[in-house]
């Protein structure tokens, strides 16, 4: 990775003149504003700080007045947006700690360390708030595997994310992997962390106490990483890859130490206040501790421990240098937070002290080299409210009668087209490179659903998942943005959990065209309707914008991570078929909606029209039925139905013990599209024939649609429409293909 | 009966060898940090899965060199029980209490799946509680787990039943003769890339590697009395 060498720093006047500001991405209008907050005109340290403090990335100044709209509170919400990650309580004096959060600009240069620091960052928002680190999860979008470029980022993020999760001991349990043509050029790679905390030991990112030292922990400073959080806030072009630079390295077995240790400083209850260096590093997490607890802070920058000799204030304060953690305590106690750091080989330096003045001063080689109301860093950026305008696109869709297409006859081979789409197919060439089993805890893997992590002690567990399909987001962004929250919740409830809350990722284009900022706030608008709706506050989450290059913007992407309570164990539910002779039943009806669907793009080869319609009130409905139904232990198997549609979730039922299915399907749509419609608010249900009975008036009392397919059995998935055999297909050899679909395309076995 | 669970820096199965200790045979447990230098009073050492020092270098390589190891040595030669997991089983071959070494996976992957294992030899201190020739479902999760040995050390394996255990179905790593776990010539110490601790209930999705901890409870308790059970 190549070295940045300081060079001489511009003057005052010459930022000014030179407009040197602008390569930070800072307007004319900004600068100004800069200059009236400082009273004069900023150096070249003091532009940095701004800069990075006024990124979207940091400031979400093109996104706030849409994260406004979200509903943030609840019963069960111990800590909302602001802090590293949200906290929602789960009884006991137990608490649930998650959070998501986007790298996708730097593993789209450096697909390897992009990824893998996005894990790690996400880590270490998690335990920085004293929680236990208990499950990762990732969603990740990419271009079409036929492409060589995409083989070649697909592989480096998994194995990024791989190298780093499984290094540090946290399983990766659960995320979801979708390829279009749309993410061509602008990988998605979010990483989110489920943690677990006491009440009492929750911790928040303040500098109290005037006078009190500021601490700094971890790796020494270098210089990678400079102004990560400006480029994450701008369009990718052929110069990004000079930026490469900017792309940090990570090192998860310090990561591993600096958790240990920071979870014994914590548990010690020495700490007054703890963040970790993310995006914007030293400056972020000084400038944002300082402002939470209404103070200043002085930085000593000779203190902090460097890597490389020379280094100036500049680069000491954008340095993204990973694995670094910023703590307060009281004085008397530096020698016992000294000592845990030190059992863990981990060197702790004293690099500043908390003022009563407000400001955020840095001084260097015995000299103030920056002085900058904090405030004005953290608060004062200022907030733009986007024209917006509904594209084109849009309008011409309405038109588009997506029923139009001839008549597909052959529907078995329909079905094996969709099941080795990439989007569908089996991901285990992806999730058996990560370690989901460790920490002993995984009830439920990945593959099904939702994953489930058990809470030790407790017959209680967490089932987690991410959702979103950017497709019907793009086609319509309002109803894609309900989909994605009543998607995850669907995945929850089929895994025997209560939805709790979400964190959200938005991952979208460039908010400086009209067109994508109305897609942010559609999609925002219906998220925030949904989560109203199923009561899951959005807890936290990341914005990602400027997700586009020459070629254009990918589809709109707000990817949705929601967490669940498990009651009981006995609850826990997967999506696979049991025992032969169980009965199925679909809940939920049928449409012919087949826009924005797997089915349109695999076998029509186009993404357009409308996607699928929802209700909320009936996908609800639909949740509190099959919870009910599962805690009453009813239901042998559960699976959502999503992309493929009733007969993609037939076949995925089947795969996990190699179970066949006689199914009569009664509908007055056309075969290819009643079987491949994605129309939501649908669950198949499989239940012991005993049973059988028993789930079917539970489901009808509660006003769900429900229909009796059929039986488990034999090994071959046969579904009868009409009176015609629609779909007759070995279930082994179904499960081949979307077994190897993947693992093909990376081999070099497809065209 | 009194287990120690070693903890390197970089450790990571520690707490879930742990959790097994205390839920499989419910005996005394604690953590020992990789600076102790007594070991006196343990009767099994489980060393445990992970990325000591990060395994930048070999994996196991330095961690054959912290000052725990220098007991685990004296601890082996006094016949204690030791059990080294994954990365446990690496420190364990790269200390020389075992024969072999741990090659990087054929596929060049990391992988984490359910394999089947078949008990060789069910004469171990960790074995006993198994029949030879019992299959076993038992995870992996390695990226370096390709047992080696030269033709005249395996055939010396063969030799002293020194193999515990094989990959039933597919070699996952390309491990020679399939070999998944192996013993001293004394039985005491038992290393597998394998991950017993992870099979002990059947939420986990298998309950075959309780045995492993029953077995060295059966073997202590067969060589102190049964008067000493605690």
């Amino acid at each position: 990775m190549a070295q940045q060498v300081s060079v001489k720093e511009p003057t005052v006047e010459q930022i000014a003149e030179q407009k040197i500001y602008k390569q930070f991405g800072v307007s004319d209008k900004e600068y100004d504003l800069i200059c009236g907050f400082m009273g004069r005109q900023p150096n070249y340290t003091e532009i940095g700080v701004f800069s990075v403090m006024w990124s979207e990335h940091c400031a979400y100044k093109n996104s706030k007045p849409l994260l406004k709209r979200f509903p943030i509170t609840g019963p069960r919400v111990l800590m909302g947006p602001g802090e590293g990650a949200g906290i929602v309580d789960i009884g006991d004096n137990q608490a649930v700690v998650f959070k998501i959060e986007s790298h996708n600009h730097p593993s789209a240069i450096e697909p390897y360390q992009g990824a893998a620091t996005g894990v790690g960052g996400i880590i270490r928002d998690i335990f920085s708030m004293g929680a236990r680190p208990v499950a990762l999860l990732n969603s990740l979008r990419f271009g079409r595997l036929e492409n060589e470029r995409v083989r070649y980022l697909f592989e480096h993020v998994v194995s990024g994310i791989a190298g780093y999760g499984n290094c540090i001991g946290i399983p990766t349990v659960a995320g979801e992997v979708m390829f279009d043509e749309a993410y061509e050029g602008n990988p998605l790679v979010n990483a989110m962390c489920v943690g677990l905390i006491d009440h009492d030991k929750i911790q928040r990112g303040v500098a109290k106490g005037i006078g009190n030292p500021v601490f700094y922990v971890g790796p020494a400073t270098g210089r990678d990483g400079i102004h990560g959080a400006t480029f994450a806030s701008e369009d990718l072009s052929a110069e990004s890859e000079a930026k490469r630079s900017a792309v940090q390295v990570g090192d998860p077995f310090m990561e591993k130490l600096v958790m240990e240790a920071t979870l014994e400083l914590i548990d010690s209850g020495i700490v007054l206040g703890i963040q970790d260096m993310g995006a914007a590093g030293l400056t972020c997490s000084s400038a944002e501790m300082a402002s939470k607890a209404g103070n200043g802070m002085e930085l000593y920058l000779d203190e902090v421990p460097q890597r490389e000799e020379g280094m100036t204030a500049y680069e000491m304060m954008l340095s993204e240098s990973q694995e670094r953690m910023l703590f307060v305590c009281e004085p008397q106690h530096e020698a016992q937070a000294k000592g845990i750091f030190e059992r863990w080989g981990l060197h702790c330096a004293k690099v500043g002290k908390v003022s009563d003045d407000g400001r955020l001063k840095l001084f260097h080689k015995g000299e103030l080299v920056g002085d900058m109301p904090v405030h004005a860093l953290v608060d004062d950026c200022p907030i733009y409210d986007k024209p917006s305008q509904i594209p084109e696109y849009y309008l011409k869709n309405g038109s588009i009668d997506t029923n139009r297409y001839e008549q597909v006859l052959d529907l078995n081979a329909a079905l094996a087209k969709v099941l080795a789409s990439p989007s569908l197919a089996s991901k285990e060439w992806v999730y058996n490179q990560y370690d989901y089993m460790v920490r002993t805890e995984t009830a439920v893997r990945p593959g099904s659903d939702a994953a489930v992590v058990t809470i030790r002690g407790t017959r209680k567990g967490l089932a987690m998942t991410t959702d979103c399909n950017g497709r019907y987001v793009y086609l319509d962004p309002e109803v894609g943005g309900r989909i994605a929250v009543a998607e995850a919740g669907r995945n929850i409830v089929c895994s025997g959990a209560e939805p709790l809350a979400i964190t959200d990722n938005l991952n979208f284009g460039s908010p400086e065209k009209p067109e994508i900022f109305w897609q942010m706030e559609k999609a925002v608008d219906g998220m925030a309707e949904a989560c109203r709706v199923f009561e899951t506050p959005v807890i936290g989450g990341n914005v990602s914008l400027y997700n586009e290059n020459t070629r254009g913007a990918i589809y709109p992407t707000p990817v949705v991570g929601m967490v669940g309570l498990v009651h009981d164990t006995d609850h826990i539910t997967t999506q696979e078929f049991k025992a032969e002779g169980d009965v199925i039943f679909l809940l939920g009806d049928t449409k012919a909606e087949i826009g924005g669907s797997e089915f349109q793009y695999a076998v029509h080869g186009v993404t357009e029209g409308r996607p699928p319609e929802l209700d909320l009130a009936t996908e609800k409905k639909l949740h509190q039925t099959v919870l009910s139904a599962i805690q009453q232990g009813l239901v042998a198997s559960a699976h959502d139905l999503s992309e493929g549609g009733l007969a993609a979730a037939l076949a995925e039922a089947g795969f996990g013990r190699g179970l066949g299915a006689n199914v009569t399907f009664e509908t007055n749509l056309r075969p290819d599209l009643a079987l491949f419609s994605e129309s939501q608010s649908r669950i198949l249900l499989s239940a012991k024939p005993e049973l059988a009975d028993k789930l079917a008036v539970a489901v009808t009392l509660a006003g769900v649609p429900l229909q009796r397919l059929g039986t488990v059995g034999g090994d071959r998935l046969k579904v009868d429409i009409g009176g015609h055999d629609a779909i007759d297909a070995s279930i082994a050899e179904l499960r081949k293909v979307w077994k190897e679909a993947i693992p093909n395309h990376m081999n070099g076995k497809t065209a | 009966m009194k287990f120690a669970v070693l903890v390197f820096p970089g450790s990571n199965c520690d707490i879930d060898c742990y959790k097994a200790v205390e839920d499989t045979v419910g005996q005394s447990v604690d953590y020992v940090f990789h600076t102790a230098t007594d070991l006196s009073q343990y009767d099994a050492i489980l060393v445990p899965g992970g990325f000591s020092y990060g395994d930048y270098l070999r994996c196991g390589a330095i961690a054959q060199f912290a000052p725990v190891m220098t007991e685990v040595r004296k601890a082996a030669e006094a016949g204690k029980f030791i059990l080294g997991i994954c990365n446990g089983f690496q420190i364990l071959t790269e200390s020389g209490l075992l024969p072999g070494a741990l090659i990087r996976n054929n596929s060049l992957k990391f992988r984490c799946h359910q394999v089947d294992l078949v008990v060789e030899n069910a004469t171990t201190g960790f074995t006993n509680a198994y029949k030879k020739g019992d299959v076993i479902d038992i995870p992996i999760a390695h990226g370096e787990g390709s047992y080696f040995v030269d033709d005249e050390t395996l055939a010396t394996l063969k030799a002293n039943n020194q193999i515990v255990f094989r990959y039933a179905g597919e070699n996952p790593n390309g491990s020679v003769d399939g070999i998944a776990g192996v013993c001293n010539e004394a039985g005491n110490v038992v290393g597998m890339m394998p991950h017993p601790e992870r099979a002990i209930k059947d939420i986990l999705g298998s309950a075959d590697g309780v045995k492993m901890f029953t077995s060295v409870l059966n073997a202590w308790r067969e060589r102190n009395g049964a008067a000493s059970i605690r």
